[in-house]
């Protein structure tokens, strides 16, 4: 049950989605999200809503899945349009009771904002859906390199070496923590009932050894590493090497000029 | 045959407050003969794994000196060099695989070289068939079992193409499938590439294939030689606190019992025929 969780959410499927080049997928999905957010109307909104919901439906990942992220995500959506629609006093009034009053501007401003964070989780469930976590991570690094310009070189790399680990040891863990849990409860732990505080006590025999071992762990990789010549982010070349294909530059090209028309349509419609 | 290693009057101490138990080596040499096979036994505390360390630099002596190929493992100018050279596996394969993918972990010390993509490709598909894992090399480690994940462990020494390989204890949390899966890549490693293997174990069966076996206790070496000379110095054996193997147990008690029966016997085949005369005398 527990080994669902590890792996992000990647949905393994073969489509131009997936196939797509993670650093390119990585910066244009950021693109999307800026751009639904300079969308100022609805047209401009439902064009970019309308370029992630036809990218979703070319991904073969099932619909149902991003459903299931925007059922965490709905009471955010259900607050923000109440907001909004209370608080906005323009065109006619349909409403008025006590102090609250809903107009037919606050009804299309509350639409409005509730699409927008549809569409956002959309476009990073996109994401996330079609690319490994590794692939991720290696997007990251490879899309950061430039800060090397400025001195960052070497955080950059650290911070997607330590990425790299963590999801390594992820699964390790997990196996651990259930052994340990397993251990305990022969030995009459009982972790499943009583109060909150109770609960959180009962995991501390759990949590010690776990962090005892995975500091032992980490002691034992930083050797095996330093065995294997790691010396940091300094001269490593990396085996796997990206490169952008056809598919790879006119997908771009294509979302690019889509997310441009965002400003004309705002501001002439 | 000259020596790739040597480990001239080390002595080696723990930052420690613990006066007793600080002092590891006192002034131990060893020499390892390049394209050998050695085994070092030792029960927990001999010191074994603490030498190992020092044979590639990851600790570097109190005193004395351990040269690889000629290159002093203290100078920090030889870091690099003497690591690609003395490959390194540990006990625990979980704790030394770094990357998700097998081919990935496997490239991350050529990577760490600096090498061109094409030529860490070469001979990351090299080591992967050289140990026989050629077809999981999209696996994640976590699916695989103890012996193959330690498999791809010696694979990730192998692609830095070393002259030399030490394992501190690499079969100690494995089955005895995984257990013999290791022991024969290092043999084939040995046979056929030439590589210098130091095996550092508690398991006495694990000796069969050694042309060299050295027992340790305490921090000394108080036996080498051939394995079956060493086999045959059953009170040593037995004074480092090792646990014969069974075969050699057996007759090393027929003989305290007054039987004719030789020496230094290893496999259970060879016991098998040791056995057979006594079992046609009966008759």
């Amino acid at each position: 049950m527990m080994k669902d969780i590890t792996f992000g959410q990647y949905f393994p499927a073969d489509s131009i989605v997936h196939r797509f080049d993670p650093r390119a997928k990585l910066l244009l999905s950021l693109l999307l999200m800026i751009f639904i957010f300079v969308a100022g109307n609805f047209w401009a909104l439902f064009l970019i809503g309308g370029t992630v919901l036809t990218l979703m439906m070319i991904s073969k990942v099932p619909v149902r899945l991003y459903l299931r992220n925007v059922k965490s995500i709905f009471p955010i959506i259900l607050f923000t349009s109440l907001l909004n629609a209370l608080y906005t006093s323009s065109g006619t009034v349909l409403l008025k009771w006590w102090i609250f009053t809903v107009t037919t501007g606050g009804l299309t401003r509350a639409a409005f904002m509730s699409l927008r964070i549809l569409f956002l989780i959309f476009s990073s469930a996109l994401l996330t859906y079609t690319t490994t976590p590794n692939d991720l991570t290696d997007a990251i690094e490879r899309v950061l390199k430039p800060l090397k310009f400025i001195g960052l070189g070497n955080a950059v790399h650290t911070m997607a070496m330590m990425m790299t680990i963590a999801l390594r040891f992820i699964p390790t863990l997990i196996e651990e923590t259930e052994k340990i849990m397993n251990a305990q409860k022969a030995r009459g732990a009982d972790l499943e009932s009583g109060n909150l505080m109770h609960r959180i006590k009962a995991m501390l025999p759990i949590l010690i050894p776990l962090l005892i071992s995975s500091v032992r762990r980490a002691y034992e990789l930083a050797e095996a590493m330093e065995c294997r010549c790691y010396h940091g982010g300094k001269g490593r070349k990396r085996m796997k090497q990206m490169k952008l294909s056809r598919a790879d530059y006119i997908g771009s090209a294509v979302l690019v000029v889509l997310c441009a028309c965002v400003i004309p349509i705002n501001l002439f419609l | 045959m000259d020596n790739i290693i040597e480990v001239k009057n080390v002595t080696f101490e723990y930052d420690s407050a613990d006066t007793s138990a600080r002092q590891v080596l006192r002034n131990f040499s060893l020499s390892i003969a390049r394209g050998s096979f050695t085994v070092i036994l030792g029960h927990n505390g001999s010191g074994k794994s603490t030498l190992a360390k020092l044979l590639n630099g990851l600790y570097k002596p109190t005193a004395g000196a351990v040269t690889v190929d000629g290159m002093d493992t203290a100078d920090e100018a030889h870091e690099i060099d003497i690591k690609r050279k003395v490959g390194m596996v540990f006990q625990n394969p979980d704790n030394q695989l770094v990357a998700s993918v097998v081919e990935e972990d496997v490239a991350f010390g050529p990577e760490n070289l600096g090498m061109e993509p094409a030529e860490i490709r070469l001979r990351v598909d090299e080591a992967l068939k050289a140990v026989d894992m050629y077809d999981y090399r999209k696996s994640a480690p976590h699916k695989l079992s103890g012996g193959q994940k330690q498999r791809i462990a010696i694979a990730g020494v192998i692609a830095m193409q070393p002259e030399c390989i030490v394992l501190d204890e690499p079969t100690a949390m494995l089955d005895p499938r995984g257990r013999s899966e290791v022991l024969d890549t290092l043999v084939r490693l040995n046979r056929e590439k030439g590589i210098t293997i130091v095996l550092i174990t508690h398991y006495m069966n694990e000796t069969e294939p050694a042309d060299r076996v050295l027992v340790m206790h305490d921090g000394e070496v108080i036996d080498d030689g051939r394995p079956r000379e060493v086999f045959s110095h059953i009170d040593t054996l037995k004074r480092a606190g090792l646990d014969l193997p069974q075969t050699t147990d057996l007759l090393y008690r027929l003989r305290q019992a007054g039987l004719s029966v030789p020496e230094g016997v290893l496999t259970v085949e060879e016991c098998v025929q040791a056995l057979l005369p006594l079992l046609t005398e009966v008759r």
